[in-house]
């Protein structure tokens, strides 16, 4: 079975997020960049089904040059080789577009990634590249295995679960329970080592307009001072909350 | 013309995300001059409902085959009643699951997790959130067409009655390629990302005994429970329950986080709530700089006590 991962690359969890200036772009400056750890499920899943199935790996990325860090630490966790699509991802609809097209040039019968980019938070990749590929989707999956042609996902509804079976091939979003966060794989220095002679293919875009621009950025406004209420007052925070805040 | 609306409903019944997307439509509506129409697959709640909230006019879809939720059927079906140039969909797990797919059908451009009102609808401007939670973003759409998805209780649930009227339209859509073989719903829980009032704990509840005081504090207050990540690591409770960058975003009205540190990818999905609490032993925890009110003590001691003397409130 042939498994596409896509990856995005984002700003590592603990980053402050600031703007240029202008407030027209993301401020890149002094930002260490990681695999959205959402696709990290997906990856982790794929590299289980190249174990138990003999499945191969092959990660995708849309992105710059700068990507490529984050495109080789995925080969260290195992994929057999990458694809990076050489352009910056500005939408959802262009990224996906390439995504398609490389997923479809590859005869993929898989495709897995991370429900949403905790960059941009737009979620909608996943669909459209299903969409696109007019393959069957499943978002928000917690759970996933391979059974021939077939495959059967758990995903996340409101309030509870459900498990479903899906025909191959298919696109399958993944988050958290995808797989155990214990058995995430970090790197190896034999991994690391292996990334470096691993095959990373440059393909270049195919130059899809955008749908939807990114027109300016704010900051989160700071919260006014906290205020500390006793221990030994609590009927204060009761009154604060009830009078003051109006939530109780 | 009309502003669609996806009125989503799980078995039947409207959520209040439903409502809060129609009211979102209403507002696009009034400032554009138009009508709403909302969509609904297989709903069995009554159309009133909807009308409540300022749906001028209702489409039941009708499809036996579209009883299982499936994202590329629904879209389908949404698309073929779908005629306008503006549609609103909850960001819902299944409705931010079908809005991509029908936004490649239609060659809309599709915005996210909207914040707000369109700052402008020709060409349709929003604000957004992105960064988890870190900043916003303003998005202009830039084709004819715009899909956009409203973040759960960011605009709110706005009554604004309309006489409606409803139109029935059978439809029969080949649903093959997803098969559910299994459905587990929880009922009587209070759905987290719906939740007004969520009451959260962190590892500093030393253990999943623990959480009885967290449910009877959330119990008083009417609240969904959360937690940190690591909590739903180590499986002291549900992973659904996590929230943060990495787990789900929520906006309560009131957020209350029992023995958690604060770190930024906890804040990240949460400090767009309201009002936020943060009791914590630690007078240094970094939580304390983002919440609105703070207790510093020993939450074994605290939770109970407050629990109490908010029961006495309600009860009064
Ligand atoms: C890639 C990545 C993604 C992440 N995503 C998320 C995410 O989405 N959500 C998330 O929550 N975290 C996330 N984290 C983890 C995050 O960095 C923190 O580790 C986590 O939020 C800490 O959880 P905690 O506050 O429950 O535990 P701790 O850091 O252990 O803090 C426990 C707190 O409880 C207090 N405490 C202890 N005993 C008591 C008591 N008796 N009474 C009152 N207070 C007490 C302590 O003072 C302390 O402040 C992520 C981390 C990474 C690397």
């Amino acid at each position: 079975m042939k498994i596409l991962v896509c990856i995005s690359s984002v700003p590592d969890t603990t980053s402050k997020i600031n703007f240029t200036a202008d407030k027209s772009a993301f401020d890149k400056n002094g930002i260490q960049w990681v695999i959205n750890p959402l696709d990290e499920f997906a990856l982790t899943k794929a590299i289980k089904l190249q174990e138990s199935q003999g499945a191969t790996v092959t990660v995708v990325n849309v992105g710059d040059a700068g990507t490529e860090a984050v495109i080789r630490k995925a080969l260290a966790i195992g994929a057999n080789d990458a694809i990076r699509v050489n352009t910056e991802a500005k939408d959802s609809f262009s990224v996906a577009k390439e995504i398609a097209r490389v997923a479809q040039d590859g005869a993929y019968e898989l495709v897995l990634m991370g429900k949403e980019s905790i960059d941009y938070n737009g979620g909608a990749v996943p669909g459209m590249v299903a969409q696109l590929l007019n393959f069957p989707f499943v978002n928000a999956a917690v759970g996933f295995d391979v059974n021939g042609s077939e495959a059967t996902a758990v995903r996340e509804i409101e309030g509870g679960k459900e498990t479903i079976s899906v025909k191959l091939p298919a696109v399958v979003a993944g988050q958290k329970g995808l797989v155990d966060e214990k058995d995430l794989i970090i790197p190896n220095m034999r991994g690391i080592m292996s990334a470096r002679t691993k095959a990373l293919q440059v393909v270049e875009p195919s130059n899809t307009e955008v749908k939807v621009e990114a027109v300016s950025f704010d900051s989160v406004a700071p919260r006014a001072a906290v205020k500390l209420v006793s221990a030994d007052n609590l009927d204060e925070l009761v009154r604060l909350l009830h009078e003051e805040a109006k939530v109780i | 013309m009309a502003v669609f609306v996806y009125a989503e409903n799980i078995n039947g019944i409207y959520k209040k995300a439903a409502f809060e997307a129609v009211s979102y439509a209403k507002a696009i509506a009034t400032k554009t001059g138009d009508s709403v129409t909302a969509i609904s697959i297989n709903p069995t709640d009554s159309s009133d409902l909807l009308y409540k909230y300022g749906a001028d006019k209702v489409i039941n879809v009708k499809d036996a085959g579209l009883k299982n939720f499936s994202s590329k059927a629904y879209a389908q079906a949404v698309n073929e009643v779908f005629d306008g140039n503006v549609i609103v969909f909850p960001h819902t797990t299944d409705a931010s699951s079908v809005a991509p797919m029908l936004a490649i059908q239609k060659n809309y451009s599709l915005i996210t997790n909207a914040i707000d009102v369109p700052e402008s609808t020709s060409p349709f401007q929003v604000k957004r959130r992105a960064f988890s939670g870190k900043g916003f973003m303003h998005a202009k759409a830039d084709a004819a067409g715009v899909i956009v998805t409203v973040s759960q209780n960011a605009y709110g649930v706005k009554e604004n009655a309309a006489s409606g009227s409803e139109e029935v339209k059978e439809l029969s859509i080949a649903n093959e390629d997803t098969k559910v073989i299994n459905h587990e719903q929880s009922s009587g829980k209070l759905d987290l990302k719906e939740a007004e009032v969520v009451v959260s704990a962190g590892r500093g509840m030393k253990g999943p005994e623990n959480w009885g005081m967290i449910e009877d504090l959330a119990n008083v207050l009417g609240a969904a429970t959360a937690c940190s990540k690591p909590v739903s690591d180590i499986g002291w409770r549900p992973h659904t329950e996590h929230v943060g960058q990495t787990g789900k975003a929520i906006s309560p009205n009131l957020y209350v986080a029992v023995g958690i540190s604060g770190a930024i990818q906890h804040l990240a999905g949460v400090n767009s709530s309201k009002t936020i609490v943060v009791i914590n032993n630690d007078a240094e925890a970094p939580f304390f700089k983002s919440a609105d009110y703070g207790v510093v003590g020993d939450a074994f001691q605290i939770i109970p006590a407050l629990t109490e003397k908010i029961k006495a409130l309600k009860g009064a």
